[in-house]
């Protein structure tokens, strides 16, 4: 059975249908990437996963179980965690307290969790007092990563991960997706680093306006030329 | 020296003053920050607060300083009530509807308590207190208990916000509710505890106003301008910027006795509030504009 | 009652739905037509009122002004006061949230109650202002007609000239411009037009309009006090009538200061026909719950109103582009 099977999805905003008949499909621990041009829809797929947009019409399936018009709340307590692109963490909370809110629906001792996320970004721990707000973007995507990761998902969906980072962090962005990939935790991300996203996915899909145009492994979609030409820049 | 004097005097006035605003203005720019509309009801909670605490006396014959709980526990009620009947209802569409909702709240709970207590003037104590001489300046025993009170009631709120889950998780939804949301903070809850904290601080403001001075049920509105003035000074949804808003407000109202009528006193903190807002709208700490 | 008596209840009553009418239309334009939250209709309906009336009434020793000046020219100057402190109030707050907006008008209604009781040279303060005539008394009677009666004719007249104006306005290109700021600032300002102009523009208007209210009021009463200017007579009332109206519709507002002065003042009378003679006192807080608890079942059960706005085709400036 796949962790999951968007199969045929269309809907968006209010009126307009952003979504025409996209459909998704991936395994547990596995890295899947979606690519395409501006507009595509590939952000609002990612959200419409998570229950943030209204479904007309199609199923989404998680762990087999009809997760269509499930809310993100109930998206997270069955192990799905979002990380959106711009605004997110909490800038007055300090690095901790955006950890711990990462993890508020579990009534236990968080230490454990901490030292989980502390082990993958080392330096959040020594700025686990200082506000979010005042971290560079770097460190925020981090931040953001971290608070996700505390609900230990099995499925970790990152819109952008890497949006407005230099390429020094962008690289090290992707090594540790690859660490997160290397915990059991199957990742699907939105990037417009196409080229270097699709070299670490075992998947890939490219979509434009709003539905399915190829879906491949990443190497393959790599190889591919008309893809490359089309939609990776050459 | 002479106006030393006064000086000093009417900021001892002034701090008490502020203490109160600031209790008020806290309530103010959380509900703010969390649901993100001006809430004009909010004097006349402290009002409902005030004569809960007073009806409890009455009742149970308890010292004054039990007027404090009591009156807490009647606004967080009422709040919540409120927010369930109305509010909640109208919150889905604009903000802005909620500022009408709350405005003709104001109006309601105002009826309610002259319903209810009609329309002369309580104390909560007949007592003459024999004020403190320290030289010149004299400091009326009430005036120390109340800010004492403020002093209290902000520290327990201080802890409550930073170490608490549910206190962190109304920072974090006052910082960013979209997030708030994926994060999977339950966002109805903290609503709810944002109205009891809201309407439990706006007694507190309510029952020590009435203390220093008279409970009649205009109270609180005429005091609902400069909880505002504060609340905006300290930058719009940043319950510790409404703390210097309130201590600013409160030492400017009291200090202007000295050069204009009294009863422009509000008018002082109107003036402040257009001042900043031509300046600085986002407040001294950059509030959520 | 005598059938005179009804008649002069008939007319009085008329004459406050048609100031009422006129001030509900002008808070039409700021927050029907643009958005913009007024909650100090109490101030610009005071400035009116006052201004007008320190421009006609004969000399009096008690306050300043004593122009003798026509009724005209009362009017004309009380709606080119409210304008300007419109103009104030809409300038410190124009780049602001709404919320600023509606802190800032209240803040300058309860400054002005506070000026108008304090500043007796300009106002006599607390004991209030006498001698307001009634327009064209004489004129009136020559007519044989009350002086009250030319009152609801000389009402009726400014409420049909400001209410062909705004219902103009509204169809006019520059109505337009404004609900399309009111619906989607970021679409009006993507296409070039200047936001802050129109919503000023809009605010002026309506608080002239509030002011003209006020004028009339004031020549109405012949007695000016602090007291007529508290938030719920000046503010509260009219916001009702806007809400259940229709906001954004001028027949709505119309048909709101009917209903709703209707019920207002119906409810004194019920009131005193039911209550026990213990209660009378309760009257008061009782009538402005009923009506409190109106305005809160139309927002939650009907909040586009009696009359909900028929807007004429927009300016198609299309929608903000959503992003992937």
């Amino acid at each position: 059975m796949s962790l999951l099977a968007a199969t045929d999805l269309h809907g968006g905003y209010e009126g307009a249908d952003i979504l025409k008949g996209a459909s998704l499909r991936m395994e547990g621990g596995e890295i899947v990437v979606i690519v395409g041009p501006n507009g595509a829809g590939k952000s609002t797929l990612m959200k419409a996963i998570f229950g943030l947009l209204r479904i007309r019409q199609g199923q989404i399936l998680y762990k087999g179980e009809d997760i269509t018009h499930a809310k993100p709340e109930q998206m997270v307590r069955r192990g799905v965690a979002y990380v959106p692109q711009e605004r997110n963490v909490f800038p007055s909370l300090t690095v901790q307290e955006n950890l711990e809110m990462g993890a508020f629906l579990l009534d236990e001792d968080l230490r454990p969790r901490l030292e989980m996320v502390y082990a993958l970004f080392p330096k959040l721990r020594d700025r686990h007092r200082q506000p979010a707000g005042l971290m560079s973007g770097g460190e925020r995507q981090m931040v953001a990563m971290g608070r996700a990761l505390m609900m230990e998902p099995q499925l970790l969906m990152l819109d952008e991960p890497t949006a407005g980072l230099s390429p020094r962090l962008i690289d090290d962005t992707f090594d540790r997706i690859q660490e997160i990939q290397a915990l059991g935790i199957g990742v699907l991300m939105v990037e417009q680093n196409a080229k270097q996203a699709l070299s670490i996915a075992h998947r890939g899909y490219v979509l434009a306006t709003g539905a399915n145009r190829y879906e491949d492994t990443g190497p393959n979609l790599l190889a591919n030329r008309e893809v490359a030409e089309l939609f990776l820049g050459g | 020296m002479e106006l030393l004097v006064d000086l000093l005097q009417l900021s001892i006035y002034g701090i008490v003053l502020g203490s109160i605003l600031t209790l008020g203005a806290i309530g103010v720019s959380m509900i703010f920050g969390i649901l993100r509309f001006a809430h004009f009801a909010h004097g006349d909670l402290m009002t409902v607060g005030a004569y809960v605490g007073f009806s409890f006396l009455a009742l149970t014959g308890l010292p004054v300083w039990w007027a404090l709980p009591a009156g807490m526990v009647g606004a967080a009620a009422t709040a919540l009530l409120v927010d369930r009947i109305v509010y909640q209802r109208i919150r889905r569409t604009q903000p802005v509807i909620l500022l009408i909702s709350s405005f003709g709240m104001a109006l309601i709970l105002r009826s309610v308590v002259q319903l209810i207590w009609g329309p002369q003037v309580y104390s909560y104590s007949s007592d003459i207190q024999r004020p403190w001489r320290i030289g010149d300046i004299t400091i009326i025993p009430n005036h120390v208990w109340i800010l004492l009170a403020a002093v209290l009631i902000v520290a327990a709120l201080h802890l409550f916000l930073t170490r608490t889950r549910m206190g962190k998780a109304m920072r974090a939804m006052s910082d960013n509710m979209d997030l708030a949301l994926v994060t999977g903070i339950p966002a109805e809850r903290v609503i709810m505890l944002t109205w009891l904290l809201g309407g439990a601080l706006a007694a507190g403001a309510g029952v020590l106003l009435g203390m220093d001075s008279r409970l009649t049920p205009t109270m609180g509105w005429n005091i609902l301008l400069p909880v505002f003035a504060a609340a905006i000074l300290g930058g719009i949804g940043r319950p510790y910027g409404a703390i210097a808003g309130g201590m600013i407000i409160g030492l400017a109202m009291e200090i202007s006795t000295l050069f204009i009528e009294p009863s422009y006193k509000p008018a002082v903190a109107f003036v402040i509030m257009v001042a900043v807002l031509i300046v600085r709208p986002q407040g001294i700490f950059k509030g959520t504009l | 009652m005598e059938l005179s008596g009804i008649a002069a209840y008939l007319v009085s009553f008329l004459t406050f739905v048609g100031i009422y009418a006129i001030l509900a239309l002008g808070l039409n334009m700021q927050w029907g037509f643009t958005g913009q939250f007024n909650i100090g209709i109490a101030g610009f309906f005071a400035v009116g009122a006052y201004a007008s009336a320190i421009l006609t009434v004969p000399d009096s020793p008690w306050h300043v002004g004593g122009f003798g000046a026509p009724f005209l020219v009362g009017i004309v100057g009380a709606m080119v006061v409210s304008g300007l402190f419109g103009l104030l109030i809409g300038w410190i707050t124009a780049r602001l949230r709404t919320d600023y907006l509606a802190i800032a008008t209240i803040g300058i209604a309860e400054t002005l109650r506070l000026i108008i009781a304090n500043e007796t040279w300009l106002t006599h303060g607390v004991r209030g202002m006498t001698n307001i005539e009634r327009p064209f008394a004489g004129f009136f009677e020559a007519l044989g007609l009350s002086s009250a009666v030319g009152m609801l004719i000389v009402v009726a007249a400014c409420l049909v000239a400001v209410y062909f104006l705004v219902e103009r306005a509204r169809q006019a290109p520059w109505g337009r411009v404004l609900r399309a700021i009111r619906d989607n600032e970021i679409a009006a300002e993507a296409v070039g037009k200047n936001v802050g102009r129109f919503r000023l523009e809009a605010f002026v208007v309506g608080s002239a309009i509030m002011g003209l209210g006020g004028a009339l009021y004031a020549h109405y009463f012949g007695f000016l006090s602090p007291e007529a200017f508290l938030p719920l007579y000046g503010t509260f009332l009219v916001w009702v009538m806007l809400i259940a109206g229709g906001s954004g519709n001028n027949k709505g507002a119309l048909l709101g200061a009917a209903l709703i002065w209707s019920i207002w003042s119906g409810s004194e009378f019920l009131m005193s026909a039911t209550l026990p003679d213990a209660w009378s006192g309760q009257a008061g807080p009782l009538r402005v719950i009923l009506i409190g608890v109106l305005l809160q079942v139309i927002l939650i059960a009907r909040p586009q109103g009696l009359l909900p706005e028929q807007a004429p085709k927009t300016v198609p400036f299309g929608k903000a582009g959503e992003r992937s």
